[in-house]
Order: C-alpha cells, then structure tokens, then sequence
C-alpha cells in the first residue's frame, strides 16, 4: 500500500493515489492531493469538492460524470452545470481528479 | 452494441443483500450500463426485494451499508423498478417497508415485462 | 448441541432440515442471511414457532441490523451480539454449522 504524508501524519492511498479510507480526509489532505494532481484550488473548486462528498454521504457511491454535471447544474446552478465548467476546474476529468481530491473511491464504471 | 440502438435491458435481483455479494455486484453492473444510455429495467424479485428493505444499519457487521446507492439511481435516469408482489407478501413486507419508490407487481405481470426485453441478466 | 444455520429460508432449506434433525432440548442459532427467518410475516413463521416449544432460537443481532429488520424479531426469539455467539458456543458441547 502507498501512503501519503500531510502535516505529519501518513494517510493510505491506493497504487492510483486514491485515499483509502475516506473518514480520514480532511482540508488540508484535499489540499495536498490537488497538489498531486496539479490543480489550483479556488472557491469554485471547493464548492465542488464538498458537493462531491455530501453525494457521497448520502448515496455511498462517486457520481459518473453526467450524473454529477446534473446534479451541479440543480444544485448550483445551470452555469455551473456543464461538463465544460467541470473541465475547466478539473482538466483530467472532473470525476476521478475531483473524487480523488475530495478523498472519494473512483466513480464506478470510470475506467 | 452500434451507435444509437438502444436496447431493453432487465435486471433481476433475487438474493438477499449482505449474505452473498450478488447484490452489490449487481448495483454496480447496473450503474455501469447507465453510461451507455440503454433502456433499464431493474426487478426485485425472491430475496431480492431485501435489499430495498429500509433501515439497514451495517456496522455491526462491518459491511459497506449499500441501500442509500439505490436512491441515486433516480439520478441515473433509472426509474423502472419493479417488485414483486407475492414476494413481499411471503416476507411481511409492504411496499412501505421500502427505500425507493417503486411499482409492485404481481409475478404473472413481471413474467410478461420480461418477454419485452432484449437482455435479462439474472443475479 | 448449537446448530448454526446462515442461509435464508427462501433460498435454502437448511434451516428445514435442521429442525427435523435436531434434538429436543437443542439449541438454534440463525445468523447472517439466516435471520430472516427469526422475523414476523415471513412465509416459514409458523413453523419455527412450533419449533420454539422444543428449541432454543437465537439470531445474531448485528446481521439483524444489517438488514434492517431488527425490529421485526419473533417473539419468544433471543437476539445476541458476538459475544453472544461466543457464550453459546462455549456453553455446547458440540455445534453443527448447516451450510
């Protein structure tokens, strides 16, 4: 198992850089993934981070990607709906760099 | 499959949740054909009808607690669920009991739905 | 002795054969997807409260939870946790495990 190391202290992640248990996530742990994955974290990122983790408090899975550019565009607003906004906060995909970031498995079927 | 057909898929869920992994398995199979925007049917048949069951608390047993997926599904655009009402009968179930909402129907009426299909996948 | 049975009632008839097997006195203890059984409104409740008058039943209580039903155990039916289990099966001297 592969770890990773925020503020002293080691969370495990998968061999894909997935944080294994997602109870340990925390901002700063989001902070250093996005690093990994070389994404600036602005407001509007976050605001998609912690949509990402309340779906999955309440529905135990990762949404795929049109599900989650949906449930955005409802939540957020029609603007903010559109897979090209996701991409643009999250260029390799919002549903596995995201999901990643927010400390979430890989969306099911996301290969 | 070609471009642009899109076929009747069912899935028939008959096993309990937890006991063995079909359940589970599935869920996931069937989050997975969404993707492909077919036309998806999904009965709740036998055992089946347990895992709709609400109130499932699963720490005790340390299994991940799976129910709440079956509210995404809306989500999905999957709002075909089908229950067998005989099942839910022989169980002391009623349709209340259940997490999702869903059309309850008798076997004979879930028979004939079935031959309307392309695909049916048993678990 | 304890038996142990796991499989649900409509799937399996385990639980069947093991009341025509067991002895008087016996101890029955329903686990996993064995618990449906234990609950009320299912299609065998009569005949294991029959069984009742001549068994002892359990049903393990995390796996009642699990699948929601723990408010729903038959009367005259004792639910234990692990160590609950564990006690039983100290407390026989054999135990059967109807797979």
């Amino acid at each position: 198992m592969a770890s990773i190391e925020v503020n002293g202290k080691s969370y495990e992640t998968d061999e894909e850089g997935y944080l294994v248990n997602l109870t340990e996530w925390n901002e700063d742990v989001g902070k250093y993934l996005a690093q990994t994955e070389s994404v600036e974290m602005t407001d509007q990122h976050w605001e998609v981070i912690n949509f990402l983790r309340d779906y999955y408090n309440e529905f135990q899975i990762a949404p795929a990607v049109r599900v989650l550019t949906k449930a955005i565009g409802k939540k957020l607003g029609a603007d903010k709906g559109t897979s090209q906004y996701l991409y643009e906060l999250f260029p390799y995909g919002p549903a596995k760099q995201a999901c990643k970031i927010a400390g979430l498995p890989k969306p099911t079927g996301c290969v | 499959m070609s471009e642009g057909t899109i076929k009747k898929f069912m899935f028939v869920n008959r096993k309990a949740p937890y006991g063995t992994v079909y359940a589970l398995e599935a869920l996931e199979v069937v989050l997975i054909t969404a993707a492909f925007d077919q036309d998806v049917s999904l009965v709740f048949m036998d055992d089946g009808v347990f895992q709709l069951k609400k109130g499932q608390q699963t720490k005790g047993i340390e299994n991940k607690n799976f129910s709440p997926t079956y509210r995404a599904l809306d989500g999905y655009d999957i709002e075909k669920l089908y229950v067998e009402e005989e099942a839910l009968a022989a169980r002391g179930l009623a349709e209340e009991d259940l997490l999702v909402d869903v059309t309850v129907m008798s076997r004979a009426e879930l028979g004939k739905l079935m031959e309307e299909m392309d695909v049916v996948l048993t678990f | 002795m304890l038996h142990i049975v796991n499989k649900s009632p409509a799937e399996r008839n385990t639980l069947e054969s093991c009341l025509r097997v067991a002895q008087e006195g016996g101890a029955i203890l329903l686990i996993e997807d064995a618990v449906y059984a234990a609950t009320r409104g299912n299609e065998g409740e009569s005949k294991l409260r029959d069984a009742l008058s001549r068994f002892k039943v359990y049903a393990l209580a995390p796996d009642l939870e699990a699948r929601g039903m723990q408010d729903r155990v038959m009367e005259g039916i004792t639910t234990v946790d692990y160590g609950g289990f564990v006690d039983l099966v100290a407390e026989h001297k054999t135990c059967q495990s109807w797979l």
